[in-house]
């Protein structure tokens, strides 16, 4: 098997140079792996299990006493886990932070609901392979900014346009409801300072005028009112980023009054503020960020490790995000971090595969490794929510196989290499 | 002139008829001269002389503006005008030392303006001092007019004189001692130049350096050495430096706006063997000790902050234990430094409401504990020593007739202020009461009624002697008439009279009689004895987890670990490490512990050297100063040991950082090299001792500007910032050059010859040349690396480290051969253009190259994770366990200097250790005791027990602060400041703003 690999990353040397990888649009293969952990998604863990894909679909995912054919492969315990999801990203909207140029990610203005990350997104961004290096084979293409961002799209990460990248095209329409009391900079004093947001009310009546607009109007020709439309009618679904308790109660218990019950909540350290009535409101939980600092002083130096595991303790289906994208490849190894933070290592596993696509309402195709579901899904030498285990050796999109070395795997051998 | 005719017109408008008018004695008077030289007797007064010294029943005579005598003889001269003060008290008047009355408002502070062309020379016009932060030659007394109303405002609160200054810029130049009097600027004029001015704030100069605390601390350093030697030049001239040194011999007052820079003050009079009074931002509480060893004489404004308003339970969620605390223990900040054995006066807040509320801050400073004698002396005495003034501050024979006259005892609530005098110019501040207080007996024919008088905050209030009596007294008054009504039952009787010397005295004469009786108990004695005030609990650091609990032993026995030496044993199982007296002492089997010595259970855990992180903003107050050549700004300047990111990062096991200049220039400032050791006293004791001089250098996209598009600072290329490292070098070298030259000459040739200017920019640099400070080198891309080396080379000296190097890897032979190390991200890469063809595989292949690699941070999130950094290693590249782990430890320690004390676990090293929970580069592990020469300053096993006490800590605060009837204002949380690289601000978001959208 790793000989096998390494042979198939020199061939792959010579021909990428430094291109992204061609996308793989060759009939989806059939396959048989045995001696497999099968990291379910689910929270089940199959040991020692049979694995096999065709027509782009998982057949077995567990025991069979099936005849061997000589053509299985031997995985020699080598472990099966379900693509991992990267939610709420800036991924193929942005090339390099720094240059105006290559961001896409937030258009101007407060009021942008008709705004579709789809359309701009870049299938041949750089970043790409490097998600996929490390197991995130789905993404949630994500726009930002304003009160209302637009909508996002879920897209798989192997693709020749946004055309065929989308698996479900403009999924979710993303409201920053603002916080009454936030940190604004305070430049006599040259110091964050926490502020009174004197346009709060005004910014929040805008939120709701949209809706309420939608909800009255007939017009067909405002393009806002008929994207906000989509969302009560449910063909869109509604996703509040906020990170203050007061404005989760507040926007929760808003949306909720429109009869949009099945709303996500994109948050980070202020839900725990806050855990009861997230529970008791039924919406689900994106955490933004678990590497990330204390929001204050006073606070447990470990509260962002330990939220996901709180939320998924309260009963609230949690998946995780990676704030921006250039280092979201590291997904994988949040959810590890929290397993030392009140995680199982499966739960941890959930929140960034099955939780995720129930989230992201994907989950009768995609999120675990299930009979029947999507064959996305890759295989690590070893633990994948641990950098040393994370080795990826095959990936698979809907039973593709794909490329996994790329530009940078390539540098890596042309400068080897040339010191050897 | 018009201006003077006015005030002297409203002085005299103002003025009562037995206070002293003065003229000037040089200006024409436009009428008859009507000077009167009344001796005036102020008498049967409490006077207190000064803070320990109380005379009763005396009097006060004044002539002019001077106190003629105070005596306690009833026997006055014969022609005197007498008043009577009976009941009265009279202080020395109030010496407010951090005044700018009658002052022009200096210019705005310019907006911030990070994106907008550079402004690298001073604006000023002029023959001054070359940085328009230093303003030495502001002489206060010549922009200085009498402001009336200040004046009366400030009188108000008790204060007589003023000094004055111009609070802008660095170097603030002279103040002007003033009187608060409503007289003619030639008059009210005390001293001239009465004290020099410093601070560590630029105020409204435009041009950009300094911009940070420490390129502050370094323009004042620059400042001080050019004076000297402009003394002994004669090519130019500078009317500040000159102005700086004629003024030397002044007292030198510095405005601080936290302990951190109090601090430092001390240093810097330190480095030159000067000394300075401190005016404080009343937060020397936040770390007493440190701030008590400096035995400065400090000033320190009164200032109680408002009590922080939480709405609800869910606002509360944004307030920081630290703002609450600082508003708990606020107010006993001068009990506090009394207590300490400080030396200090008070004076008020910025704010403009601390002059309404000044008395009643200062009662409610005296009832948290500071004692009635320093108070007083904060206000008199002690401004007058400070300023060498021996004419106010207390009462005596011949001093300025400055006074403030209370209607009771200063201290207590509802004493006011009835009259200030200032030289010898009274000015009525509440009307002196017209009946004394007291036991009062009314006779009217057979009747006679008992009541008690009290003058309360101007109103009269009487009540019957006689609890029995259930008549009710009251007092009408309309100018001096007044009326008093005794109604009994339904029967009301009044009587009609006019006041007469402070008695009630019917129209007819013969009517009734109105007798004061004398006073029974003596109030002095009446006077509460002080009470014992408790003080509230002072966290150390002043910061939530300055409540955990530190373990001062530091011997340890940490038995049957597997211990990661990071030496040829390589990972030793079941093995026990012994710590004695903060070293690592052995390593075995079967070790014994001594008497004193604590044992932990390392059974299943692992135990390795502290992580070591070679690029670090944490524990900083200021991160990026902006001159091309910075070096001469210095880290250890700015540390801040109260940094909450110092416990946070002890908890990812660091054990020790360089503290970096940021990456705004080619050559930036000088490192620190510090151990996490929370909770020491002063800053600088977290230093590493006799750890080598580290510097800032920084190369490509943040040096050159390129986030802005409208920089002007050269170098705005890659090609311009070679040059910039050759010129510095070429500089450096004819700088020693000329000093080489200049200290061969003769000695009395010497003495003729202007010696070379000091020049620390330069004195740094020669270091560097020289090799005795070491180089760490933001860096990006091959070209500019390959460069470096190269110019290196030509001077003769290698850079130390490469730090982040992104693209090391495609010069790790080069870098080999020169011998630099390479301290990188593992994985960070696209956030800009320099770092697009960055690879996570940079670490194993520089490492494999031969190149001494180690792993940063860079960020106080990411450096708690550094253990998983590491791992990262092994993904890509292929690096072992072995070789992983050393690259944030041994590696670090090595691009450091410091592999002889650190980085392994080797008998003889500082036990810098960490006990982890797992294999340490397991995604799962944690750190579970952190230990910094054998103290262990951070324990998981009491973590939980900490972060109760904080919630019930700050549940506690919340609670006391619902309950609290003061003012209350909107909470000002200002969040901790993270730095990184490019940081200005310090707060990620906004720094964005200013690079538009470039970070790192």
């Amino acid at each position: 098997m790793k000989k096998l690999f390494t042979v198939s990353l020199l061939l792959c040397s010579m021909s990428i140079v430094a291109l992204t990888p061609k996308p793989n649009d060759g009939a989806a293969v059939e396959k048989v792996f045995i001696n497999a952990n099968i990291h379910v998604g689910n929270g089940e863990v199959l040991e020692n299990a049979q694995f096999a894909i065709a027509d782009g679909k998982i057949v077995r995912a567990g025991y069979y006493k099936a005849p061997s054919t000589g053509k299985e492969i031997d995985l020699k315990g080598a472990h099966i886990y379900p693509g991992f999801i990267l939610p709420n990203t800036n991924l193929g909207l942005t090339e390099v932070d720094a240059v105006k140029a290559t961001l896409d990610t937030s258009e101007t203005g407060q009021m942008n609901p008709n705004i579709r990350s789809l359309t701009s997104y870049n299938t041949d961004s750089e970043r790409i392979p490097t998600m996929r290096f490390n197991g995130i084979l789905l993404a949630q293409t994500t726009p930002s900014g304003g009160l209302v961002s637009g909508t996002s799209s879920i897209v798989q990460l192997d693709a020749w346009n946004w055309e065929d990248a989308a698996i479900k095209a403009d999924d979710a329409m993303h409201v920053n409801w603002p916080a009454e009391w936030a940190n604004g900079f305070d430049w006599s004093t040259f110091t964050m300072q926490l502020k009174q947001d004197k346009k709060y009310q005004e910014k929040v009546n805008q939120i709701k005028s949209l809706f309420e607009d939608a909800q009255s109007s007939n017009s067909n020709s405002n393009l806002k009112l008929q994207a906000a439309n989509a969302v009560l009618q449910g063909e869109t679904k509604l996703y509040i980023h906020t990170n203050n308790p007061k404005a989760i109660i507040e926007s929760i218990n808003y949306f909720k009054s429109l009869g949009l019950n099945d709303l996500v909540l994109v948050t980070s350290q202020a839900a725990e503020k806050v855990l009861p009535f997230i529970k008791s409101s039924g919406v689900s939980v994106i955490v933004t960020d678990v590497h990330s600092l204390p929001d204050r002083q006073d606070a447990s130096i470990n509260a962002a490790f330990t939220l996901p595991a709180k939320l998924n303790q309260a009963g609230i289906l949690t998946a995780l995000a990676y704030p921006g994208s250039m280092s979201s490849r590291n997904l994988p190894f949040t959810a590890g971090t929290t397993v030392a933070y009140g995680n199982s290592p499966e739960q941890a596993l959930s929140m960034i595969s099955l939780n995720a696509a129930k989230i992201l309402g994907i989950d009768e195709n995609y999120g675990s490794l299930e009979i029947g579901k999507s064959a996305t899904f890759f295989i690590s030498e070893g633990d994948a929510l641990d950098m040393r285990g994370n080795v990826i050796q095959e990936a698979y999109i809907d039973g593709r196989e794909i490329e996994l070395h790329t530009r940078q795997q390539e540098l890596y051998e042309r400068y080897k290499e040339k010191y050897q | 002139m018009k201006i003077k005719t006015k005030l002297t017109a409203l002085a005299a408008l103002t003025l009562c008829q037995f206070s002293q008018a003065t003229q000037i004695p040089t200006a024409v008077v436009n009428g008859n001269i009507d000077e009167r030289n009344s001796l005036i007797a102020l008498q049967h007064a409490t006077v207190h002389i000064n803070p320990t010294k109380t005379l009763s029943n005396a009097t006060v005579l004044i002539k002019n503006d001077r106190i003629v005598d105070i005596q306690t003889s009833e026997k006055l001269p014969e022609k005197v005008l007498k008043k009577d003060y009976t009941g009265m008290h009279i202080y020395p008047g109030f010496i407010h030392l951090d005044a700018s009355i009658g002052l022009p408002e200096p210019p705005q502070k310019p907006p911030f303006q990070w994106g907008k062309a550079e402004t690298i020379n001073s604006t000023l016009k002029g023959a001054y001092n070359s940085n328009e932060a230093i303003k030495a030659s502001f002489d206060a007394a010549g922009v200085y007019n009498t402001d009336a109303k200040a004046n009366a405002e400030f009188r108000a609160a008790g204060f007589t004189s003023a000094l004055s200054h111009n609070k802008d810029g660095i170097m603030r130049g002279t103040s002007v001692l003033t009187h608060l009097a409503d007289q003619p600027a030639e008059l009210n004029i005390i001293k001239r130049k009465a004290s020099q001015h410093f601070s560590f704030n630029k105020g409204s100069s435009k041009q950009d350096y300094p911009v940070s605390l420490m390129g502050a601390v370094a323009l004042i350093r620059q400042t001080f050495m050019d004076a000297d030697w402009y003394a002994k030049q004669s090519n130019m001239t500078d009317l500040d430096l000159a102005a700086f040194n004629e003024n030397k011999d002044l007292p030198k007052i510095f405005t601080t706006s936290n302990w951190q820079q109090t601090l430092l003050v001390q240093k810097i009079a330190d480095e030159f063997g000067d000394q300075f009074v401190i005016k404080t931002n009343a937060d020397s509480f936040e770390n007493l000790e440190a701030i008590a060893a400096t035995k400065q004489t400090l000033i320190v404004p009164l200032i109680k902050p408002d009590t922080p308003a939480i709405n609800d339970e869910l606002d509360a969620w944004n307030i920081e234990y630290t703002d609450l605390k600082k508003w708990e223990v606020a107010p006993y900040n001068p009990a506090l430094l009394e207590k300490n054995g400080m030396k200090f006066a008070l004076t008020l807040g910025d704010d403009p409401k601390s002059l309404k509320s000044f008395l009643k801050d200062l009662r409610e400073a005296h009832k948290k504990g500071l004692s009635k004698q320093t108070a007083l002396a904060a206000l008199t005495t002690i401004p007058a020593q400070i300023l060498g003034n021996k004419e106010l501050g207390q009462l005596s024979k011949n001093n300025i007739a400055s006074l403030v006259i209370t209607d009771g005892p200063l201290f207590e609530d509802n004493t006011q202020i009835a009259e200030t005098w200032v030289a010898g110019q009274v000015y009525t501040v509440n009307e002196l009461p017209k009946l004394l207080s007291g036991n009062y007996q009314l006779s009217d024919g057979e009747k006679n009624y008992l009541f008690k008088l009290q003058n309360e905050g101007g109103k009269i209030k009487l009540t019957a002697t006689d609890e029995k009596d259930k008549r009710k007294y009251s007092l009408k008054a309309s100018g001096n008439f007044m009326s008093l009504t005794i109604k009994e039952d339904e029967n009301e009787s009044e009587y009609f009279g006019v006041i007469k010397d402070r008695t009630l005295i019917a129209i007819n004469n013969s009517a009734w009689q109105l007798t004061r009786l004398a006073d029974t108990d003596n109030q002095e004695i009446k006077e509460k004895s002080e009470s014992v005030v408790e003080f509230p609990s002072i966290p150390k650091p002043f910061s939530p987890y300055g409540l955990a609990e530190i373990k001062s032993n530091n011997s340890y026995l940490i038995k049957n670990a597997t211990v990661w030496t990071n030496e040829e044993q390589g990972i030793l199982t079941e093995t026990d490490v012994l710590v004695i007296n903060g070293k690592i002492n052995s390593l075995g089997k079967n070790l014994r512990a001594g008497k004193h010595t604590i044992t932990i259970d390392g059974t299943g855990k692992h135990l390795t050297s502290g992580i070591i992180d070679e690029h670090a903003h944490i524990a900083l107050l200021s991160v990026n100063d902006i001159a091309v050549n910075s070096s001469m700004v210095r880290m250890k300047d700015v540390i801040n040991s109260h940094d909450i990111n110092i416990f946070r990062n002890l908890a990812g096991g660091v054990t020790a950082a360089q503290l970096l200049h940021g990456s705004a220039n080619p050559i930036g400032g000088q490192s620190a090299l510090v151990k996490l050791r929370w909770g020491v006293d002063k800053p600088e004791d977290m230093l590493i001792e006799g750890a080598d001089g580290f510097i800032k250098f920084a190369l490509g996209e943040n040096v050159k500007r390129s986030s802005s598009n409208e920089s002007i600072r050269y170098p705005l290329t890659r090609m311009g910032v070679e040059q910039v490292f050759r010129d510095a070098f070429t500089q450096a070298k004819a700088y020693e050059k000329a000093w080489d030259d200049y200290n061969k000459l003769s000695a009395s040739t010497k003495k003729k010859t202007t010696p070379p200017r000091k020049d620390l920019a330069m004195e740094a640099t020669l270091e560097v040349v020289n090799q005795d400070r070491f180089v760490s080198c933001h860096s990006y891309v091959q070209s500019e690396i390959n460069m470096l080396m190269h110019v290196a080379d030509d001077f003769g000296f290698n850079i130390n480290t490469f730090t982040h190097i992104l693209e090391g890897y495609k010069v790790a032979d080069k870098m080999k051969a020169h011998g630099v190390g390479g301290s990188t991200f593992s994985d960070w890469w696209a956030y800009k253009w320099e770092v697009n063809y960055a690879i996570p595989y940079n670490a194993a292949l520089m490492n494999k190259a031969g190149v001494v690699t180690a792993i940063n941070s860079d960020s106080a999130e990411m450096s708690r994770r550094l253990n998983q950094e590491a791992a990262k290693s092994i993904k890509y590249g292929g690096l072992n366990e072995t070789e992983a782990w050393k690259l944030v430890t041994l590696n670090p320690a090595k691009l450091l200097h410091l592999e002889d004390r650190m980085g392994s676990v080797k008998a003889g090293k500082d036990a810098d250790l960490v006990l982890w929970s797992d294999h340490p580069l397991s995604i799962y592990a944690m750190a579970e005791k952190t230990m910094v020469d054998g103290v262990i300053y951070f324990d998981r096993d009491t973590l939980a027990q900490t972060e109760q006490t904080i919630a019930d800590e700050r549940q506690r605060l919340i609670d006391l602060s619902k309950n609290s009837t003061g003012e209350k204002s909107p909470f000002k949380s200002k969040p901790p400041k993270t730095f990184e690289c490019e940081s200005i601000t310090g707060y990620h978001e906004f720094d964005q703003l200013f690079y538009t959208g470039a970070h790192l």
